[in-house]
């Protein structure tokens, strides 16, 4: 990647946000390449889900400065930030249990394209929609299952369904909150299939526990531990950062 | 057809068969005032139902709708029509101020935000005499002729429009459930931290939500005025906005004709149960505990669960 001349999409100076005494994150200045693939790592707490919170405006940082684009985007709302192309997905799998796969799909299309006020008109309308929703589905595997019920499918294909729901905005900017955890090898290895064709035209921030993934996949890599950075790079240097290797793998390994 | 279920169908077509052959059986008064709580109801379960909102100040937007309907006709003179489209609309705008005020909070803040609201309503009604007549009430609505045609003074006459204001409510009603904006509204209630995620503003959608079963009410509200003859104050109180829910709840919350029947019931025990006088509330209170302990989904609600179809 010729990061010296891309200029980055996302950007934090300072970031921290406090708990009632407690830094869950601590001081975080990112810079996310417009794009690039960049993972965000670290042991168990170290603030990862924390910082994709703030950067979605779900949480109001306790200090700090996020730009997006350019702009000063700190004060937003959550939904504000989505419509300007930030999406995210949900570590515990988010999906409408009570909606079938397709009808899960449909819903983020549904708003972009005008259909989530008329109250007056029959939801036949949505139809208009299915076939993008099949297509969707079929992205990520789960072309047979579209007139399932969400909350019946296995836990690897509601995170797909989860994946697929978020492509369906078309997000330029892509903020997925550990994609495979708690997948099978085989939907890791379909996800990180998908991911890599998704990079097209987009930029993907991922929080992710499973090393041979982002080896794989990222450009950059910053490994957070309590809060803080603690390295900084692309995997080769990353991982043979000897701080990274007590900080991360003695945690993870203890 | 039209999105309705089988079962739905089949209700429906109970339901209208009901609604024409009542007034041969039961006083047409207790029918219509049936038919005016239950259009109530539904527009309650709206909130309670789809959204999953207790309000316990409905009773300030039936109230209104029914003291600006029987004003109009009965101080201004204007036709009946006029004075329920005006009713809704009345319910419809305090709803638009009141759910603005009531939506960004949650759960029980919500229902105490919603219930003082309606306490203001209701010492308002007190206070302003010259429209509300204050402890006197609105006497003597005349029932003038519809459009300024059609002549309501028969009861037979006046069951025909509640009948058919009724019907287009339960249709309407239906189809907001089954609407882009009521699968919305279903997503919503199933996860709205990733509706904000997608870019969705849910606070948008309560509010409209908000309002239609405001409307609703005012709606009711008016047809109940004009049926009754007289606006009083206990029609804008706080034991009218718990019976609309304990008529949801009965009913069965989150069905479409659940309300309808929890309606039916609860009018129907404050008529036959009249001559226990006080013990009315206390053996409703009765059959209200018994219901919740028995039927948990209420009783459309339980129905609809033992058929495995939505009613
Ligand atoms: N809403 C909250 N209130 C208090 N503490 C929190 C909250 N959210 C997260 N934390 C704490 O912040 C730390 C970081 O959590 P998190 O960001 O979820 O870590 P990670 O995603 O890296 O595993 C944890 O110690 C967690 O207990
Ligand atoms: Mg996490």
């Amino acid at each position: 990647m010729n990061e010296a001349v891309t200029e980055a999409v996302l950007e934090t100076s300072g970031l921290t946000k406090r708990f009632s005494g407690f830094t869950a994150v601590d001081n975080v200045s990112l810079s996310v390449k417009a794009g690039s693939i960049h993972a965000l790592i670290g042991p168990n707490g170290a603030g990862k889900t924390t910082c994709f919170n703030l950067l979605t405006k779900f949480l109001q940082p306790s200090a700090g400065k996020i730009t997006y684009r350019g702009d000063d985007i700190t004060h937003l709302k959550p939904a504000d930030v989505a419509r300007r192309g930030m999406v995210r997905s949900f570590q515990i799998s988010a999906v409408f249990g009570h909606m079938t796969a397709l009808e899960n799909v449909r819903i983020a299309l549904q708003r972009e394209r005008g259909a989530s006020f008329d109250f007056w008109r029959s939801d036949r309308r949505l139809q208009r929609f299915n076939d993008r929703a099949r297509a969707l589905l079929e992205d990520v595997g789960l072309g047979p299952f579209a007139d399932t019920m969400a909350a019946e499918l296995s836990y690897g294909r509601k995170r797909a369904l989860e994946i697929a729901t978020t492509l369906a905005l078309d997000p330029p900017l892509l903020l997925l909150d550990e994609p495979t955890a708690g997948m099978t090898e085989q939907d890791v290895a379909r996800i990180v299939d998908l991911i890599k064709r998704l990079r097209q035209g987009r930029t993907i921030l991922m929080v992710e526990h499973n090393l041979s993934v982002v080896a794989g996949l990222s450009d950059r890599i910053t490994v957070l531990t309590r809060g803080r950075v603690l390295a900084e790079g692309n995997y080769e240097t990353v991982s043979r950062d000897p701080a990274v290797i007590t900080a991360y793998l003695g945690s993870d390994h203890a | 057809m039209f999105g309705f279920s089988r079962a739905q169908l089949i209700s429906l077509v109970i339901l209208i068969a009901v609604v024409i052959a009542a007034p041969f059986f039961v006083y047409p008064i207790v029918a219509m005032q049936v038919m005016c709580y239950a259009l109530f109801a539904l527009g309650t379960n709206l909130l309670m139902g789809s959204v999953g909102l207790l309000s316990l100040g409905q009773a300030a937007y039936f109230g209104l709708g029914g003291y600006t309907a029987g004003y109009l006709v009965q101080s201004l003179g204007l036709t009946p029509e006029i004075g329920i489209v005006a009713g809704g609309l009345a319910g419809g705008l305090l709803g638009a101020v009141f759910g603005w005020l009531a939506i960004r909070r949650q759960d029980i803040y919500f229902a105490m935000i919603t219930l003082a609201l309606a306490q203001i309503v209701y010492f308002g009604a007190v206070q302003l005499t010259g429209f509300t007549g204050g402890e006197n009430g609105i006497q003597g609505i005349p029932r003038s002729a519809l459009f300024g045609l059609f002549p309501l003074a028969n009861d037979h006459a006046i069951y025909a429009l509640v009948a058919v204001v009724f019907l287009i409510g339960v249709v309407f009603v239906h189809r907001v459930i089954h609407s882009p904006f009521g699968q919305v509204v279903r997503a919503v209630r199933d996860n709205e931290p990733r509706m904000v995620s997608l870019g969705y503003r849910p606070a948008s959608y309560k509010r409209i939500m908000f309002i239609l079963a405001a409307v609703l009410a005012g709606i009711a509200g008016g047809l109940k005025a004009m049926v009754m003859g007289i606006q009083t104050l206990s029609d804008v109180g706080i034991a009218t906005s718990g019976l609309v829910v304990l008529m949801v709840l009965l009913g069965g919350i989150g069905t479409i004709f659940g309300p309808i029947v929890g309606a039916l019931i609860v009018i129907a025990m404050q008529y036959y149960l009249a001559p226990f006088g006080a013990w009315v509330i206390v053996i409703q209170g009765g059959i209200f505990v018994i219901c919740v302990l028995v039927f948990r989904r209420g009783i459309v609600g339980e129905l609809a669960y033992r058929l495995k179809s939505p009613l």
